[in-house]
């Protein structure tokens, strides 16, 4: 049947057109992830009106030329409140990546480096912190430390690490093993040179790769902390909480708030997403 | 050589439930506030009752012979007294426990089911089903399940009234229709990236070696298929299903919270509001404990279904 037709049409699409040609999804999803960003920087400067002036009178209005997106649950004008979320939506999942990208790479490089004893000591806890599921660990921290960010975002950042440390281990293993890294150590350079100045580099674009797609990741969950009244604290505006404070609408009948916060995060969870495999695949590509 | 491996997970499995244990109590211990006072509602109490109630329970104990009290009590099924219920909390927990239950197990099936399949159909053929298959998957794998659930009520509760919105429901076929968009809505990410992983190895292995020769030497196509396409593919197929139900355990939560059913998650979500660290610490260590085993159980799988990772060397 289709089996050699998946086969041939593997081998048809050659893989150096791919790795140098910017396909349009490419392009779209860091246009995305750029407005994302620059909405999450100047986004107070953009918003037509104050996020937090409740108007009651004006419960779930639906959209004017005045207010493009209507109003929501508690009469808020919904599009300032989407254009001040971003900034709330995606701290959070910068700093989670942030820290895990630090302390993954910092494991795995020194992990892969030394070997031995303390290899298998930092293999094993990682194995062990496995045993998390994040969202777990999130809820767990908050209902110890209370509601806001800080709690969930260094749970996350720590059942995350270990899915960085794990691909970076095997990564930092390999180029360890290649001879450059022999020759340097025979002309005396010290192993902290040799890592910063070449180890690190040379596994830069699985980096940059796995920080795109856990940025992703981190978002959903932080989204989901956030709608479940764990993380960010209402009134702030935060795109889970939008969902969270709308969901009455969907029954009854008035349902733009809270699809429009949704939309928000699906749109530059894709785009995280789809960005960080493009990336990889590059980057496995050009090894 | 495999008992080996074998009784090494084993070993594994009790040390990560073991630190599991530790971090979920030493959380909780860590906690702002005294659990007397937790108890007492506020009200003040006298010296000498509340010496009484330190020794019942076990407060004027050090640290970790606290934590041994608590885990032998776990162990026998006592996880204490939810303060705001005033019930055992494993009573609570059994009579939540089913919901939680039946959501992941029908999520697991839609997963398998739909996931697999649709990967295979991608997988075995390249053209317009594939790409579709993956612009879709593409999409649905970043999707939020509270997201998921407020479109699918939003579609097929509200406007085509097809499945109820909220609640458990009765009896067995009510339930499972109050569990279909609850379950659905669980699935959707895991599905998607189960399909795109499964189209992946079945590209991986149509373009062997030894897939080409049973082509030349004119295997009929379903048995070359099944025999040496899917029986290789089955490995990483397995493995990223294995994670995904394990997920569904700690997602599970936040469907069970939007469709409003009774399940465990729903349950932790709103003792972490109230404070209830009793019930926090017995359905954190009753999901991580369900985590860690179906985790394990996959290893094992993947040794049966790969002799050579049981053999020492991890397979890629």
């Amino acid at each position: 049947m289709s089996v050699a037709a998946g086969v041939s049409s593997v081998t048809k699409r050659s893989r150096v057109g791919r790795q140098r040609g910017f396909s349009p999804v490419l392009v779209i999803s860091a246009a995305v992830i750029v407005a994302a960003a620059l909405v999450a920087t100047a986004g107070p400067l953009l918003a037509p009106y104050d996020p937090n002036l409740p108007q009651l009178s004006q419960y779930f209005v639906g959209p004017s030329p005045e207010h493009l997106l209507g109003f929501d649950a508690s009469g808020r004008d919904v599009l300032s409140r989407l254009l001040y979320g971003a900034r709330t939506s995606m701290i959070g999942p910068l700093a989670v990546t942030l820290i895990c990208m630090t302390l993954g790479s910092l494991l795995a490089v020194t992990a892969a480096w030394r070997g031995g004893t303390y290899d298998a000591v930092i293999s094993s806890g990682l194995d062990i912190v496995f045993a998390f599921p994040g969202i777990l660990l999130a809820v767990l921290a908050a209902a110890v430390f209370g509601g806001g960010l800080v709690a969930p975002v260094l749970a996350l950042s720590v059942a995350y690490t270990p899915y960085v440390a794990r691909v970076l281990r095997g990564a930092a293993l390999r180029e360890r093993a290649q001879q450059y890294i022999a020759a340097l150590e025979v002309q005396g350079a010290s192993s902290i040179a040799i890592c910063l100045r070449h180890l690190i580099p040379n596994m830069l674009h699985l980096i940059v790769a796995q920080a795109t797609t856990l940025f992703g990741y981190a978002m959903v969950d932080l989204a989901a902390i956030s709608f479940l009244g764990l993380g960010v604290q209402p009134p702030a505006a935060d795109w889970g909480v939008m969902v969270s404070e709308n969901q009455q609408g969907i029954i009854q009948g008035y349902s733009i708030p809270a699809l429009a916060a949704g939309l928000c995060i699906v749109v530059v969870v894709v785009a995280f997403n789809i960005l960080g495999e493009r990336l990889y695949e590059r980057g496995e590509a050009r090894r | 050589m495999r008992l080996r491996f074998f009784v090494r997970r084993l070993a594994m499995l009790i040390v990560s439930l073991l630190v599991a244990s530790f971090v979920i109590f030493a959380a909780i211990y860590l906690a702002p506030g005294n659990p007397i006072a937790a108890l007492s509602g506020g009200r003040s109490i006298p010296p000498e009752s509340l010496k009484v109630l330190e020794a019942r329970y076990h407060l004027d104990q050090p640290f970790l012979v606290q934590y041994w009290y608590w885990l032998t009590n776990a162990l026998h099924g006592n996880l204490g007294i939810s303060i705001t219920l005033r019930e055992n909390v494993s009573d609570l927990i059994a009579s939540r426990i089913s919901t939680t239950a039946g959501l992941v197990l029908y999520s697991s099936i839609l997963i398998i089911a739909i996931g697999v399949g649709l990967g295979i159909a991608a997988g075995l053929r390249p053209g317009l089903l594939d790409t579709s298959i993956l612009v879709v998957t593409a999409i649905s794998a970043s999707l939020p399940a509270f997201v998921a659930a407020i479109v699918l009520i939003l579609v097929f509760a509200v406007q085509l009234r097809w499945f109820p919105s909220l609640g458990n429901g009765v009896g067995f076929f009510d339930q499972v229709k109050h569990l279909t968009l609850p379950a659905v809505a669980l699935a959707i990410s895991s599905l998607a990236i189960v399909a795109r992983v499964t189209r992946a190895a079945i590209r991986e292995e149509s373009r062997k070696e030894h897939v080409q020769t049973a082509v030349s030497r004119g295997i009929p196509t379903a048995q070359l298929i099944w025999r040496h396409v899917l029986r290789n593919a089955a490995i990483p197929i397995t493995t990223i299903s294995g994670i995904t139900v394990a997920s569904l355990i700690a997602v599970a939560a936040v469907v069970e919270v939007v469709f409003g059913l009774a399940g465990l998650g729903a349950y932790l979500v709103q003792s972490a509001q109230s404070k209830d660290l009793a019930v926090v610490q017995g359905i954190s260590l009753l999901l991580v404990g369900a985590f860690v085993a179906v985790n394990v159980l996959v290893d094992v799988l993947y040794a049966v279904l790969d002799p050579r990772v049981s053999l020492g060397s991890r397979a890629q």
